[in-house]
């Protein structure tokens, strides 16, 4: 029964491999694609319906038994994020199957693409924590060739930068790994919870932690943002869109996994070194939103400012403001998705990189200027709007933690990140008409559906954010209460 | 044994270091994968290394090899490998279009 659980991991796979023999026919690598996305999101809401109903779901590979074998375990966190990465992979190969850039397709960018994501679903439902480096490798490693396909200049020098770093976090990643097993014996999350629990977490395994947070901090950009503005630039719009959804979520992911599962002993000092590596991102990130004119530049730094905003909440560490940032990171990925796909566009309609090289384009496409005003302010976190409930209940469990300098800077980035935006929205949509209607480049319906779809969702989970709370309120639980997963992790029945 | 290992993987990540801290590019890449080694090689050695038992736990055998460091090191380097193939026709094809295979000289783009 629980074998579905393979399925958001796997489909992707098989899909993937077999369009690699549809190479001369780009619409069916392109519905195919599509297709098997939407599956796997019908997949993902059902498994998340029964993770409510049945609690833990559990998946032993070949009947062995934890903590001996590799298993999945499917807990309300983490088929939240299965769900809404899964959702927001589908407006993005929507975005790619219309925008048709055919050059890229022939070289398989929709095999790569689907590849990816079948990387990103097993990190969040592995339990195991070498699978979570096998399935981290999976994805990067496409990520790597979807960073240099197509073989801009551009593209190539960056993808250096990126698949070096990578590889030494890729490293550290082993390096801690060894340690803990060294230590600890055993590499199944839940066993190594128990026995962290046991050893009451001495400081030789708060060191190991710190490896850990180095090696995720990396991989989501906290503090170590430095690869990230730059790779994200090179890419062309609908990868560009997905990494920026999904690929620093995973490390996000992984934090939260590991300092609320494994190394929740000792917050004095991880936690408290969390919130401050939170600080300095939303610092780094402001500066960074504010400091350039190519519009790249200043969407990428958003995603830095967005990680140190959810990691306050990890690193207030209670009930509210766990709550929060879960509700925070679904609304990240939708809306990361969205910000890169608009600025894309943006750059593909002026010819533009520049926010002072355009003007007035609202005069020449009305509905995508509006959907580029919703899109700042829900990422602002103005009410209506699905950032609001995150922002809000970050801000309430951090006041609650006492942690006020955090409060202010989180709040302060939110103003930064309303300001860059903005910027962008003045220069480039209002003002002089730059672009005679006649010039204008055709904007197809099919770009704009998955742009409106996404803004259409932003409102709804704003405005219906009831919906979501028994999922937020469940998976922050079973975060808050590691005892709860244990025991489905490793109950042999 | 176990010291002599861990000593060893010190000095390959040493010369790993070394290497992916100079210009060149080749260089980086033979760095990358000296440093993969070093962590499998520990990888093994926290596992502990024991002489002469079989991996198999039974009613007699008093010792056994810890098999796990094994399976895990071999996933290990299939990725590594897999990764070096792909740096390494990356850093080619830079160097076919770029004209170079100096680190310096791949810095940013002039236009920002």
């Amino acid at each position: 029964m629980n074998n579905i659980l393979v399925f958001p991991m796997v489909l992707p796979i098989i899909a993937g491999v077999l369009l690699l023999f549809f190479r001369s026919n780009p619409n069916i690598q392109r519905w195919g694609s599509i297709l098997t996305m939407i599956v796997v999101f019908l997949i993902s809401l059902w498994i998340l319906q029964q993770v409510m109903i049945q609690g833990i779901l559990r998946l032993d590979f070949g009947e062995w038994l934890p903590p001996f074998g590799i298993t999945f375990v499917a807990d309300a966190f983490a088929m939240l994020l299965v769900t809404a990465s899964s959702l927001v992979s589908i407006l993005c190969l929507l975005y790619a199957a219309f925008a048709k850039d055919e050059k890229r397709e022939h070289f398989f960018l929709y095999p790569f693409l689907l590849l990816l994501v079948a990387g990103v679903n097993g990190s969040f439902l592995t339990g195991d924590l070498f699978n979570l480096f096998v399935c981290f490798e999976v994805m990067l490693l496409a990520s790597y060739v979807l960073m240099t396909l197509g073989g801009e200049k551009k593209q190539l020098t960056e993808g250096i930068k990126y698949i070096l770093i990578n590889i030494l976090s890729s490293w550290l990643f082993l390096l801690g790994m060894a340690y803990l097993y060294g230590t600890l014996g055993t590499l199944n999350m839940a066993h190594l919870s128990v026995r962290i629990a046991e050893a009451g977490q001495p400081p030789l395994l708060t060191t190991i932690s710190i490896l850990f947070l180095v090696v995720f901090s990396l991989k989501a950009g906290l503090v170590l943002y430095f690869w990230l503005p730059g790779s994200y630039g090179a890419l062309p719009t609908a990868v560009s869109a997905l990494f920026a959804a999904l690929l620093t979520k995973v490390g996000v992911y992984a934090l939260f996994r590991f300092f609320t599962l494994l190394f929740y002993h000792e917050p004095s000092v991880t936690h408290t070194m969390i919130g401050w590596m939170a600080i300095a991102t939303m610092v780094g990130g402001s500066l960074g939103a504010i400091a350039y004119k190519d519009i790249r530049k200043i969407a990428a730094y958003n995603v830095v400012i967005a990680i140190g905003f959810i990691l306050v909440g990890l690193a207030s560490f209670n009930y509210e403001a766990i709550q929060g940032s879960i509700y925070y990171l679904i609304h990240d990925i939708l809306l990361k998705g969205m910000l890169f796909l608009l600025i894309g566009t943006v750059i593909y309609v002026s010819g533009k990189t520049r926010l002072d090289q355009a003007s007035g384009l609202i005069a020449n496409y009305p509905l995508f200027g509006w959907m580029f005003l919703i899109m700042l302010l829900s990422l602002g976190g103005i009410p209506p709007f699905s950032g609001f409930a995150g922002k809000l209940l970050i801000g309430q469990g951090a006041i609650g933690a006492q942690e006020y300098v955090m409060v202010a800077t989180a709040f302060l980035s939110s103003l930064f990140v309303l300001y860059s935006l903005l910027r962008i929205f003045l220069n480039m949509f209002w003002g002089e008409t730059s672009i005679r209607l006649k010039d204008q480049m055709h904007l197809s319906k099919g770009t704009l559906a998955p742009l409106l779809i996404l803004a259409v969702l932003t409102t709804g989970l704003g405005l219906g954010m009831g919906i979501l709370a028994p999922y937020v309120s469940e998976a922050a639980n079973v975060l808050m209460n590691p005892e709860l997963y244990i025991e489905k992790a490793l109950n042999h029945k | 044994m176990e010291t002599i290992i861990t000593l060893l993987v010190g000095i390959l990540v040493s010369v790993a270091t070394y290497l992916l801290l100079s210009k060149n590019l080749i260089r980086v890449v033979l760095g990358t994968a000296i440093l993969s080694h070093a962590v499998h090689l520990l990888l093994m050695t926290m596992g502990g290394l024991k002489i002469g038992s079989v991996p198999i736990l039974g009613d007699q055998v008093e010792t056994y090899t810890d098999a796990l460091p094994q399976a895990l090191i071999l996933t290990a380097i299939v990725i590594s490998f897999a990764v070096t193939a792909f740096f390494l026709v990356l850093v080619y094809r830079t160097y076919q279009s770029t004209g170079t295979d100096n680190l310096y000289e791949l810095k940013g783009s002039k236009d920002e």
